[in-house]
């Protein structure tokens, strides 16, 4: 608990952007800067000659939490995967931070896979990101924010374990946890709490929910509760190509209680809006 | 029971040839019955323990060295492109010269003693392992580089921590391959030119007549071959506790 960090410096606090351009400097250094909004324009990508989406647009503001609905195959992971540089999109598109810096260095990516690494255990596995950076001493940080972390998820116990002897929602909190302890600005995640069971997911949501309070994130899921206790902008995805709908906003601070009439209209409006996106 | 198996087998091919020489008549200098051969065990015993230790060292230098340079090469050429380029095609010309027709120039260079019989093993060695080992530096799943990359991995970090460990299974299958094949280079340069070993123990008995000793170096060979393997197999699976074995 006491080994959670703070949301990035600034971001809750308002700095002007003169303040955050002037304490950048040349070095991008991740977790001295705020976290910036992100812009995507005229986003094209193209499978085997046809258009996934032609001219998207997308806007992750800074700082807040923007998800991603829609049926299964209509892009999602594929534009989250543009966001974060690992899919080219097609020449003409525009993918910036308000900031004026560059991206690179400044994300954390959890894949719809948990792309844990066999060979490594629990612990190591969370602090992958340390290793391959190989700084001891950064290492030796992510370490102890590791362990706390595990130990918030209920994994206290297994951080000697081998992924292979993880269940599939074990395995899907470490790699959550592997992303947290990243602690960079930006956090892009492709439905992070897909293989948990209904409580240990809220109890998950809460926890992501205030580890990332302050950076921007865009959360790709399959769950519209999920969407209305955690998105600050929600988007349903539909269409092929597929397009983004008008964001519904909600103003509360996240995580929302499931119990809020609110968060259940936001549901039931999602709902709404996916039967529609699917029956299209 | 997986060790009871192949023994049966044997036990049961070798009482089937015990009968055939023995009902069939067949002369013991074509084929000697294993009753025979087993007594040359006893008869020549320090003989063929001779010369089963010049072959052994022989295997044992060539596994070493050709793991170790197959091992350099493929995390070289997965590191460096340039080096890709050039080095796959030799790599594939090496292994497309058939190794009995370079076993005389070796012997010609490294002469009659170790060194050509080391640098054969060495040779059939290197190819398993530099193109197993390669294919599975090549092979890791896209995800975890991806994952690299969003982590800001410099590409030593992501060969040694990802790709390397990744390939060790592939790297095994190379290490079992090449201590099957491992005696085959060093037999073949003691056929051509040698003072010692088993190779030269076996040329040297089949054209005095002596056929029974003749087939007890080569049961010593067959004993020594599966020995490595099983000791390879054992020492790299210890090595890998994290990869599922089968049974
Ligand atoms: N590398 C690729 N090559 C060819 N087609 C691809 C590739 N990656 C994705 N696709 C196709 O693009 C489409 C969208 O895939 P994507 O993974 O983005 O969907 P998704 O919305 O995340 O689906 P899900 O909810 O099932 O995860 C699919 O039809 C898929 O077959
Ligand atoms: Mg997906």
């Amino acid at each position: 608990m006491s080994s959670v960090t703070a949301a990035p410096a600034g971001a809750s606090t308002g700095h002007s952007r003169e303040g955050q351009a002037r304490q950048a400097g040349a070095a991008v250094r991740r977790t001295a800067i705020a976290a910036p909004a992100i812009r995507l324009r005229g986003g094209r990508v193209l499978f085997e000659g046809t258009a996934l989406f032609d001219g998207i647009a997308l806007d992750l503001p800074a700082g807040r939490t923007t998800c991603l609905l829609g049926p299964s195959g209509v892009g999602k992971s594929s534009l989250l995967r543009v966001v974060a540089g690992l899919l080219a999109p097609e020449p003409g598109a525009t993918l910036a931070a308000d900031d004026g810096m560059p991206l690179a260095g400044r994300i954390a990516y959890m894949a719809q896979t948990d792309l844990l690494l066999p060979w490594l255990d629990v612990l190591a596995n969370a602090t992958l990101g340390a290793r391959l950076r190989r700084d001891p001493a950064a290492h030796a940080a992510a370490r102890q924010r590791a362990a706390g972390l595990l130990q918030e998820v209920g994994l206290g116990e297994r951080l000697a374990a081998r992924p292979a002897t993880l269940s599939g929602g074990m395995r899907q909190r470490v790699a959550l946890v592997r992303t947290l302890v990243e602690d960079r600005p930006v956090v892009l995640m492709d439905e992070p709490f897909g293989a948990l069971d209904a409580i240990s997911r809220l109890q998950l949501q809460d926890l992501a929910a205030r580890l990332l309070a302050g950076r921007t994130v865009l959360l790709v899921t399959h769950d519209p509760l999920e969407a209305a206790r955690m998105g600050h902008r929600i988007h349903v995805m539909a269409g092929a190509p597929a397009t983004l709908d008008a964001a519904l906003e909600l103003p509360a601070a996240p995580p929302r209680d499931v119990a809020d009439p609110m968060v259940l209209a936001t549901q039931a409006e999602l709902l709404r809006r996916l039967a529609e996106a699917t029956a299209a | 029971m997986t060790l009871l198996r192949p023994v049966l087998v044997a036990v049961a091919l070798i009482a089937l040839w015990e009968a055939v020489v023995w009902l069939g008549g067949v002369p013991h200098y074509i084929l000697p019955p294993p009753s025979i051969v087993a007594q040359e065990f006893v008869g020549r015993g320090d003989l063929l323990a001779e010369h089963a230790a010049w072959t052994l060292i022989e295997i044992a230098a060539g596994l070493v060295l050709g793991v170790a340079l197959g091992g350099a090469t493929a995390l070289a050429m997965a590191r460096f492109g340039r080096l890709r380029a050039w080095g796959m095609p030799l790599m594939v010309i090496s292994q497309a010269v058939p190794v009995f027709a370079i076993a005389p120039l070796l012997v010609l260079w490294l002469g009659y003693g170790l060194a050509s019989k080391i640098a054969m093993a060495t040779l059939v060695i290197f190819f398993p392992i530099a193109s197993a080992f390669y294919d599975g530096l090549r092979r890791v799943d896209p995800g975890w580089l991806d994952l690299a990359r969003m982590m800001d991995a410099p590409p030593l970090s992501v060969l040694l921590r990802i790709r390397l460990p990744a390939a060790l299974p592939a790297f095994a299958s190379g290490v079992r391959v090449a201590a099957a094949v491992a005696p085959i280079g060093a037999i073949i340069g003691e056929w051509v030119g040698a003072s010692a070993g088993l190779g030269y123990l076996m040329m040297q008995q089949l054209a005095r007549g002596q056929t029974a000793l003749a087939f007890a170096a080569l049961v010593v060979l067959c004993v020594i071959g599966v020995a490595l393997y099983f000791l390879a197999d054992a020492l790299l699976r210890r090595a890998m506790p994290w990869v599922p074995h089968a049974a």
